[in-house]
């Protein structure tokens, strides 16, 4: 299937990904060839087929509601790029 | 030291008095630092030491946990508290875990020592072990071949006896096929037997954590020790842990060989001879076999990468530059800080399955493409219950072919391809093994597989111990 570059650069911004010019060829060629592959499905019937969400059908296992320290704020900040005293620190979000 | 390959032997020796593990564990760690096959990417040196006198005590006091001389190398995507685990990405450098999995910690409850973190393709993306931020695993045999992967570190590591055992994960055959290219034995439990706490995430309901060992024993022992219920992950099955040894085979029986398999036209005939012989000894020695046919082969790998790619888009979402791991140095504004740590952290092959998977998530493709993949998947997982109903076990290759060169694969469907074998085992969610039973004439091993019926470890395991004994 052909993908134009508009239908690129749109899953390359809802994936938060960016890529120059000759990723951008190399990433379109890719995504064309595992696209026809993957279209194969199309081969099957599928109707009145129920899609199959859950591998673990048939249970559901309940955990008494207690509160407990799952993670303490040093430790959720001990790998954070950047922190200042209990929060992570980011570049500005709005300008104003 | 002359180290024994199996955990059986050491265990005997431990309980003659003829083994220390400090020796053992010290011979270990020489033998990782003059490897030169890129399998560890970082030894726990002297914390394994500290436990290996540790546990000499408890042995001398005869308190000793279950895996008391067990050295295990772990595949650098299960989280071990206070020690770095990367999944061999740019975009967790540096990152070190704040809890330990539930496999590790059931691990080291019973006194196994962990000895070092093993190389895999990123995010457990890839069969070849050469999408790695620390470079390519090379296979303990020839250095220009891979290993297979994704968890190729934990296959050599094993092989090349840099450890007694390893854990991997296997969301397509990551266990399996590493096994299979690298001649140790690779167990794949069924989804839902191992907590899934703490393994870093690619497909949610695909993953599953299992092991890399030198015989069909100390697989079984390992997996029952990591088994069973945990609060932690809700997926998980509370069906009973299977046994801590194998069973010996005590009835004839009926073993299934899908056809199409052996009839797959990239097939090594080498490898589709070594299966039919096995078959026929099979036979000879009174088991039934059971030809079948499986008419999705060609609709597998298409139909997990659809949904392998889908969970993942939305597992490595969380991968923004803003909580942990790598952030760009020139983000400044908030799509700076998420696009340029993407973009900058993560390889190729992922950037590729991450697109993929938001392609068949989007609106307009949805439906004809995951919920497509969602009933095929349905269709495959009822077919394969329905052979396993009237078969024990099901028996074919574990991989086409044997290991082949380092950048020999550069298309990404014939990489994907090289799981045909594999990812049925992982769509329909049961068990599967490969065993070493192969030598090729190039000089290099191949494995044949075994898959059986969810949660039902034991007939697999019992089934594999009298094959490998046959």
């Amino acid at each position: 299937m052909k993908i134009d570059q508009n239908t690129i650069k749109k899953l390359a911004s809802l994936s938060k990904l960016k890529f120059n010019e000759k990723e951008m060829e190399l990433i379109t060629n890719d995504m064309e060839k595992m696209i026809d592959f993957i279209q194969t499905l199309e081969e099957i019937n599928t109707e009145g087929v129920e899609p199959l969400i859950h591998m673990t059908e048939g249970y559901n296992h309940w955990r008494a509601d207690e509160v407990r320290e799952m993670l303490p704020p040093n430790e959720a900040l001990k790998n954070s790029p950047k922190a200042d005293s209990s929060y992570f620190k980011l570049p500005k979000v709005l300008d104003k | 030291m002359d180290i024994p390959s199996s955990f059986t032997e050491i265990k005997q020796q431990i309980n003659h008095g003829q083994l220390n593990l400090i020796d053992l564990c010290q011979s270990f760690i020489n033998r990782i630092e003059s490897s030169k096959t890129n399998a560890f990417v970082e030894i726990f040196k002297d914390e394994s030491l500290k436990r290996a006198a540790l546990i000499n005590e408890k042995i001398n006091l005869k308190k000793q946990g279950l895996l008391a001389g067990m050295i295990i190398g772990v595949k650098d995507n299960i989280c071990f508290a206070n020690h770095n685990v990367t999944a061999s990405s740019k975009i967790l450098s540096g990152f070190e875990s704040i809890f330990s999995a539930t496999a590790i910690q059931r691990l080291l409850d019973e006194d196994a020592i962990i000895i070092g973190r093993l190389n895999c393709d990123e995010f457990a993306m890839g069969s070849s072990n050469e999408n790695s931020t620390y470079g390519p695993v090379r296979h303990h045999i020839d250095h220009e071949k891979v290993p297979g992967g994704s968890s190729g570190g934990s296959a050599v590591a094993v092989a090349e006896g840099l450890c007694t055992a390893s854990l991997g994960s296997d969301t397509g055959g990551s266990i399996r096929q590493p096994a299979s290219f690298c001649g140790v034995v690779g167990m794949k439990p069924s989804y839902g037997r191992i907590s899934r706490y703490g393994l870093l995430a690619y497909a949610s309901s695909f993953d599953q954590i299992g092991v890399f060992t030198n015989n069909v024993e100390d697989a079984c022992l390992l997996t029952h020790v990591m088994s069973g219920k945990d609060d932690y992950d809700s997926t998980l099955s509370h069906v009973k842990s299977h046994t801590s040894s194998v069973k010996s085979l005590d009835k004839k029986l009926a073993i299934g060989v899908p056809e199409d398999y052996l009839n797959f036209n990239n097939l090594d005939p080498e490898i589709k001879q070594k299966t039919e012989e096995i078959i026929d000894k099979l036979r000879l020695s009174g088991h039934k076999i059971n030809l079948l046919s499986f008419p999705f082969v060609k609709h597998l790998v298409p139909c997990y990468y659809v949904l392998t790619t889908a969970e993942a888009s939305s597992n490595l979402a969380r991968y923004d530059g803003a909580h942990y791991g790598y952030r760009s140095d020139e983000a400044n504004d908030i799509d700076s800080t998420y696009e340029l740590t993407r973009s900058e952290g993560f390889g190729l092959e992922v950037k590729r399955r991450i697109m993929l998977g938001n392609f068949v998530l989007s609106s307009g493709y949805y439906d004809a493409y995951f919920t497509k993949a969602q009933k095929v998947r349905r269709l495959i997982k009822e077919k394969t219950d329905e052979m396993l109903k009237e078969n024990d076990v099901l028996l074919f290759p574990t991989t086409p072919s044997t290991a082949f060169n380092i950048g020999e694969i550069n298309d990404p469907i014939k990489m994907y391809l090289q799981d045909i074998f594999t990812v049925h085992a992982n769509i329909a969610g049961v068990p599967a093994i490969s065993l070493p039973l192969g030598s090729h004439s190039n000089k290099l091993p191949f494995g044949i597989q075994l898959m059986g019926r969810s949660f039902d470890e034991d007939s697999l395991y019992s089934i594999a111990e009298s094959l490998m004994q046959l």
